[in-house]
């Protein structure tokens, strides 16, 4: 059973193509995330689904029924906004029973969910508060707890945690797959920040320029992406730009410009020998000590980033691009200091190679 | 301690026009007015302190019926250029596009560029009895005779709206402007009607723009002594009138006093009615951010 489908979606604005034929399924009580750069139509397909644009063409079903005839008052999907819109001039209780309001529920039904609701954000004691007396976790909770007191089919959230500080933007993510978990329903999260996305989801579209390139799990999506824009838009890549020269078995023979060749393997299959293509080599595939049947180049190491576990360090190869070495310890036991020379190095096959775009 | 000082020096440069303005020029003006008011006439050029001047208002009906009917017909003006401006408003400031915008708020300043006696008497070229409506209709053959269309109280309440409105568009445009868009949106998609996000979102949030308006369209109507007279000439009954007859036709200066404090007295009553019936503060409809 799919809570959300959307077959074949696009919306033009003029002569710009926002969203071109978009497709995909959300199964029921899933958290889904379209992952995407800025202005890539994330949002316009947000706004169609709640109902706030039409599509040109395409449909959208939810629980199996076509909403395209529905006006947004009536589709039961609610949404979070980016900036929240909790109504100033009232307080949570009224913000969060305005929904209820509307339906025309009784005084006593709707004080009873206004309750349990505030209960199951753990924020029992605020319902009397106004919004502006609140942190910013707190009116996410609310602006959350407003939708879900109205048991939507699909909950949309267009990049909620976009205006909270670091610190905090990190414990909500956490916070809201717990919510996700607890109320059970589907979350529908669109956002330009590839790690919320990975975090949270259980299923991600990576979207660019009004297309979806691929839909899959973060691991996939990780580990096995499926076009050059994946590999560079998901998580931290090493890039080459190459021709391809030679196919055998999967796995694909580069000559990196500026010298050098490596072995990787073959993203996509439709690439010919003598196709310009881009290599992706993830920094954590990379050691400094290499072996002579991998993947092998000179540098020197220009500077250590250290960031805990996530610490880099930057080496500048023979044809001067620096390339990102994953190296997770820099407690001082192995002694790397910025000038010293440095062979890096990663097996046949790790990397990717997919044909350079345009 | 030279910084202190200087900053004070500038305060008070700053704030002495202000204040001298406030003073001699509205302050010092009104205690006269007050004073004259509460001056009896017993004998030529022999006054006493007394409230013989409030005594007669209230003794004589017609002056304060025409208190009365003033602040009424004001008020009924002050409702309807809410009515007719806040769509305007709305208009200008959520549906038009970003660059039409400036455009329509500066239409809507046009009539000020001409002044008010000359408005006035543009209405009247156009409905008086030989004007130009009056002889349409007559060409069309809708009436037979000429109609004359001045001097009722209909016209004079459009007359005083079109005058006003635009005092009632500005603030709400303001304060409409502020508003985020994603507040209708998210009253939409929670379920809202069209009347239900209007009447629960947009009018709670317009509000301090909305009491702004009404405050100054109130007030400028019922001070308002131009319009109502040329376009309700004689039987308009205006309380600026009477305050005008007062004092220049019949030269007695304590009784226009009085009517002036009591009109003055009467429209901040009527001002401060419509706050506590609205649960709005004067501060917070001032000092809106």
């Amino acid at each position: 059973m799919f809570d959300l489908q959307c077959d074949g979606v696009t919306k033009r604005f003029g002569r710009l193509t926002a969203v071109d034929d978009v497709s995909f399924d959300i199964p029921s009580g899933s958290f889904f995330s379209i992952l995407g750069p800025s202005g890539c139509g994330k949002t316009t397909l947000m706004r169609m689904i709640a109902g706030f644009e039409r599509p040109d063409a395409g449909d959208i079903q939810i629980k199996g029924k076509s909403v395209l005839s529905v006006p947004p008052n009536r589709r039961n999907v609610k949404m979070v906004f980016q900036h929240l819109a909790l109504f100033p001039m009232m307080n949570v209780g009224e913000n969060i029973a305005y929904g209820l309001r509307c339906r025309g529920e009784s005084k006593a039904e709707i004080a009873r969910k206004v309750a349990a609701v505030l209960q199951r954000i753990a924020l029992p004691d605020v319902a009397d508060k106004e919004i502006s007396q609140l942190s910013g976790g707190q009116k996410q909770r609310i602006a959350i707890a407003r939708c879900m007191v109205l048991e939507p089919d699909v909950l949309l959230l267009d990049e909620p945690l976009g205006a909270l500080d670091l610190k905090l933007r990190e414990q909500m993510k956490i916070e809201l797959k717990l919510l996700q978990h607890q109320f059970d329903t589907t979350f529908l999260y669109i956002t330009h920040d590839q790690s919320e996305a990975l975090v949270m989801s259980d299923n991600v579209a990576v979207m660019n320029a009004g297309r979806f390139e691929q839909i899959g799990s973060p691991q996939e999506l990780y580990h096995t992406p499926k076009s050059g824009f994946v590999a560079g838009f998901v998580g931290d890549s090493n890039r080459w730009h190459g021709r391809l020269t030679e196919v055998s078995e999967g796995l694909a023979k580069v000559e990196i410009e500026g010298g050098g060749a490596m072995v990787t393997t073959l993203g996509d299959r439709s690439a010919k020998v003598g196709a310009s293509v881009d290599v992706f080599v993830r920094p954590e595939a990379i050691s400094l000590d290499a072996k002579d049947d991998g993947n092998r180049l000179e540098g020197t190491v220009d500077s250590l980033l250290f960031n805990g576990a996530n610490s880099r360090v930057l080496v500048r190869t023979k044809d001067g691009n620096l390339v990102e070495v994953g190296h997770a310890i820099m407690d001082n036991t192995t002694a790397i200091n910025p000038g010293d020379s440095v062979a890096i190095g990663w097996p046949h096959g790790r990397g990717l190679c997919f044909g350079a775009a345009g | 301690m030279f910084r202190s000082d200087s900053q004070k020096l500038t305060l008070i440069l700053l704030l002495t026009p202000f204040l001298l303005w406030i003073f001699l020029l509205i302050v010092l003006p009104q205690l006269g007015i007050f004073y004259i008011s509460l001056r009896e006439k017993v004998g030529p050029r022999q006054y006493e302190l007394g409230l013989a001047n409030y005594i007669d208002f209230v003794n004589e009906p017609i002056y304060w019926n025409t208190l009365l009917r003033t602040a009424s017909f004001s008020i009924l003006v002050t409702a309807l250029a809410l009515l007719v401006g806040f769509p305007i408003a709305y208009y200008i400031a959520k549906i038009a596009r970003k660059r039409s915008r400036a455009a329509l708020f500066l239409l809507c300043l046009i009539p000020l560029w001409v002044s008010d006696l000359v408005r006035a008497f543009g209405w009247i070229v156009l409905l008086r009895e030989t004007g130009i409506i009056s002889g349409f209709l007559q060409w069309t053959g809708l009436i037979s005779g000429p109609v004359e269309l001045l001097y009722n109280d209909v016209t004079v309440v459009i007359g005083l709206v079109y005058t006003v409105i635009l005092f009632m568009i500005v603030p709400l445009v303001s304060t409409l402007n502020g508003m985020d868009n994603a507040l209708l949106e998210a009253g939409y998609n929670l379920g809202g009607t069209r009347l239900t996000v209007l009447r629960r979102i947009v009018v709670p949030y317009a509000m301090p723009g909305i009491i702004a308006g009404c405050i100054i369209v109130f007030m400028l109507t019922a001070g308002s002594y131009l319009t109502p007279i040329l376009l309700g000439g004689k039987n308009s009954m205006w309380f600026t009138e009477q305050i005008y007859d007062q004092f220049i036709t019949r030269y007695n200066w304590e009784s226009g006093a009085t009517f002036g404090i009591l009109l003055l007295a009467f429209t901040s009553l009527v001002v401060w009615l419509g706050l506590r019936l609205s649960g709005q503060n004067l501060a917070s409809t001032v000092a809106k951010d």
